[in-house]
Parts: structure tokens; sequence; C-alpha cells
């Protein structure tokens, strides 16, 4: 045993250590930059447009497990459910010359996508989900995006630990063909353990990026004035990485 | 000519932080979900093959749970360990180290040459006649060197979602996104053993020497 608390003491001189790094304004920095280059190689590597995985609808998993915020208890979100969501509106705004608001009809009305991709959780596990919805892109050329617009922000409904939901992506994500604003799951209307009405889904990213319970999609030239400034929900509150593409 | 070339001891001890820290912070990481699959998807008890037992604290960067933490100090160890190892195997090439002391010959892969290297080793003789390394040791740094390390970087592409548009093949060589994720744990852990095992023979066979020469290369014992 008195090898083991060896063990155990090294390791935490160790760990110790790393807190300490990762605590510094440098190490901070660096265990920042990191991400940044990884976001640099798979942008070198992957085409802006290449395409997750699309799965046939086969191999759909028999239950899509929800995670986060699985039944909003805040706003008049579970009267707009009682309602069937017949009142809920997605509005457009930011740095954009239409800005618009639209309704479940005119989403539904738009040109849909319908795809089979496999939703992977910062976590570990996967699921896999037929997803319909517009094009995200559709929208923001609507919209007409100003020059200056560098990101797109998601507003949600929901209140995780007494905060705002919210997300973004840079144009490449918002523009790729796979990044939806899904209203149906396997063929039916998106249950609200996984974001009904309406939802994001970012394909190439782990799944804190596919805002739930979308209220509004922001157009703006920084992250700098939203929320904390991180970019996201996780970004802001644990220091998640903004680029979730690994 | 030294034990040990300069590129190897380099490698050696670069390595050593990187996969400490690669290590310790992917225990964060596995403690997130402590569920291994086969696939490409899973998410509940009845669908894994493997339960993991939580790590505690001491065992894990950081020294409490944060699965952002974690991951930055993984994110950011992979490119020293990925770049070192791509430096090691064109030194390895360039100096000959693979050829000469790590490439077997056919008449080690016999039975009766094994059974005597394993009967060796259980009596912890580490004499060995003529080469640097006996057929053990060839094949363990073999493995670790050709297979197990490679395999952490090819299944950890394989992880991320932003790298499988372009190498899509790769997850499905390794049977699926769950499967790579499996198999990204599996040769952590048959890294750690290798780990153990290493640990233990050089405290066997005289750890201040070893040491000393991975250190400062040593002399040639067989000139």
């Amino acid at each position: 045993m008195k090898r083991r608390g060896f063990l155990a003491v090294t390791a935490a001189a160790f760990v110790a250590g790393c807190n300490k790094i990762a605590d510094s304004d440098a190490g901070s920095k660096l265990l920042g930059a990191a991400e940044r280059w990884h976001k640099g190689a798979h942008r070198l590597l992957t085409d802006r447009e290449a395409l997750a995985p699309e799965y046939p609808r086969s191999a759909i998993s028999p239950f899509f497990r929800g995670n986060g915020s699985t039944d909003p208890q805040n706003g008049d979100y579970q009267a707009q459910a009682a309602d069937n969501f017949a009142n809920w509106r997605l509005e457009v705004r930011g740095l954009v010359d239409n800005p618009m608001q639209l309704s479940l009809d005119n989403i539904r009305r738009l040109p849909q996508r319908t795809q089979v991709t496999r939703h992977d959780c910062v976590e570990g596990w996967s699921a896999i989900g037929e997803w319909t919805g517009p094009q995200l892109s559709v929208i923001l050329d609507e919209a007409k995006l100003r020059p200056e617009v560098q990101f797109i922000v998601f507003r949600c409904a929901d209140k995780l630990n007494g905060q705002d939901y919210y997300e973004s992506v840079d144009l490449i994500d918002a523009y790729h063909p796979q990044t939806i604003i899904a209203h149906k799951l396997n063929g039916e209307p998106l249950p609200i353990r996984n974001g009904a009405p309406l939802r994001m889904r970012i394909e190439r990213q782990l799944g804190y990026k596919h805002a739930k319970y979308l209220t509004a999609i922001e157009a703006v030239a920084s992250l700098d004035d939203i929320g904390e400034g991180q970019g996201g929900y996780w970004e802001d509150r644990s220091g998640y990485q903004w680029y979730a593409g690994i | 000519m030294k034990r040990h070339a300069l590129s190897t001891r380099i490698w050696h001890w670069l390595n050593l932080v990187c996969l400490v820290v690669l290590f310790m912070s992917g225990l964060t990481i596995s403690n997130a979900h402590r569920r291994l699959y086969w696939g490409d998807w899973g998410f509940a008890p009845e669908q894994a093959w493997l339960i993991v037992p939580r790590f505690p604290d001491w065992m894990t960067i950081p020294g409490y749970y944060s699965l952002a933490v974690a991951r930055d100090w993984h994110i950011l160890m992979a490119w020293p360990f990925a770049l070192l190892l791509l430096f090691m195997w064109v030194a390895m090439l360039v100096n000959r180290h693979f050829k000469r002391d790590l490439m077997t010959s056919p008449s080690e892969w016999k039975p009766a040459a094994i059974w005597h290297d394993v009967v060796q080793h259980l009596k912890l003789n580490f004499d060995h006649e003529g080469g640097k390394f006996n057929f053990l040791q060839k094949l363990a740094y073999g493995l670790v060197l050709g297979v197990f390390l490679p395999m952490m970087i090819f299944s950890g592409i394989a992880i991320s979602p932003g790298m499988e548009p372009t190498f899509g093949w790769l997850v499905e060589l390794l049977g699926g996104r769950q499967s790579a994720r499996s198999l990204h744990f599996i040769f952590a852990f048959a890294l750690f053993g290798f780990f153990v095992v290493h640990v233990v023979l050089v405290i066997l066979a005289g750890p201040i020497g070893q040491i000393r020469d991975m250190i400062t290369g040593g002399k040639s014992d067989e000139a």
C-alpha cells in the first residue's frame, strides 16, 4: 500500500502542476491556442462544404436521447407547447437588411432537407436520427447578411441552471449544406425532449452546438457582446471549446 | 556510438510527458460517459459492452471533474504527441535504429527461440547475446511504436466529428465512431500496461544505470 501511496502523491503533485499551468495566463492562452490549431487543421484538410456521413433509415437509433434541457419550465414555453406551438416565432435579426419573423408554417413551406445523421455528444455517446428542415443558408440569404457579419448566434427559449442557452457558429458552418433548422425527427414533429418546435443541426460539430428550442437567429460581427463573450452557454459557463469539431 | 541515440532520448522523455497528460486527462473524459459501445452509436447501459469504473480525482487531469478542462489538455497534447511520433519514426528509419534493433528476423519467430526468451525473462536474466534487444523487447517496442501509438492517433482522429467528412474511411475501417472510441480506450490501456511492465523491468534491470543511459546516452555495451 506504501507504493500506491507514493504513486498517488506523485500523481497528485503532477496534477497540481497541471492545474497551476492551466490557471496561469500563458497556460490558458496555450490551451486556447490548441483549439484554434485543430480548427485550422480541420479547415485546411476539409472542404468547407464536405458532408458529415448520412446513414440509411435502417440505421436510426430506436430512441433519441435528450440531454441538457429536456422540458423547459421557464417563460411561456409550457403554454406554447400546450398550444402546439401555434404562435411560435423564429426571429431573424442583427446585422441583416431584411429582419424577419417566421412562423412554423413559414418554416415548413421553405425548401426542406432530410438527412439521417449521427449526433455526437461531447460526453462521448452517439445517436442516429432523421432530421428534416430548411437549410439555414436559405433563411440567411433571404435576410440578406451585411458584409461585416462574422458569426450567426442561435437564441433559445430554455434556461439551463438559470441562464439562457445560446450558441454560435461562423459563416462556414452556418452556410454548410447540412446545417438545417430541424422541425422533424424521424418523420414526426420534434419531441420536446429533443428541442421542439425548432432546433439547429450543425452536423460537423458536437451536440452542444445544436441549439434546441430555437427562438432567434442573430447575425453579428463579433461575439464579444454576446453572453460572456465566449460564444455559447457551455463556453461561457464551463470553458468548453467554441470550435466543437474535435 | 552511444547506447541510445539523441533522437531516441529526446523522444522518449517528451513522449512520456505527452502520454502522462493525455492518459490522465483521458481518464476525466472517460468519467464524463463511463460506457463503451461498438458500432456507430450507443448511449444506454444495455447497449454498452463495458461500463468503465469511475477514476478518482488523484488520477485525473484536472484534479477535479471538468470535462472542458480535460478536453483542453487532451486537445493540446495531441499535437506534440503526434508530431513527436512522426519525428521518431523518421529518425528511426534514418539512423537505422529500426532496422538494426527493432526488426525481427524469421529465425526469432521460432517457438523454441521465443520460449527461450520467455524463460530468460522469468529468470530475470537480461543479458542478451548479440543485438541490443531480445525478441520479446523487439516485439514489445515494435508493437508500441508501430501499432499502439499510431492507433491512438488514428482512433483519436476517428472520434473527431470535424475530421469525419475527410477521414470517413478511417471511421469505417475502425468499425464506426463508437468502435473507434472503444479502441481509443483499449489502446490507451494497452499502453498503460506496457508502461507498468516497462517500469518494472527497468527497476529489476538496475534503474539507475538504465535511467542514466536514457538521459546521457550511455556507452555502447556491445560495440
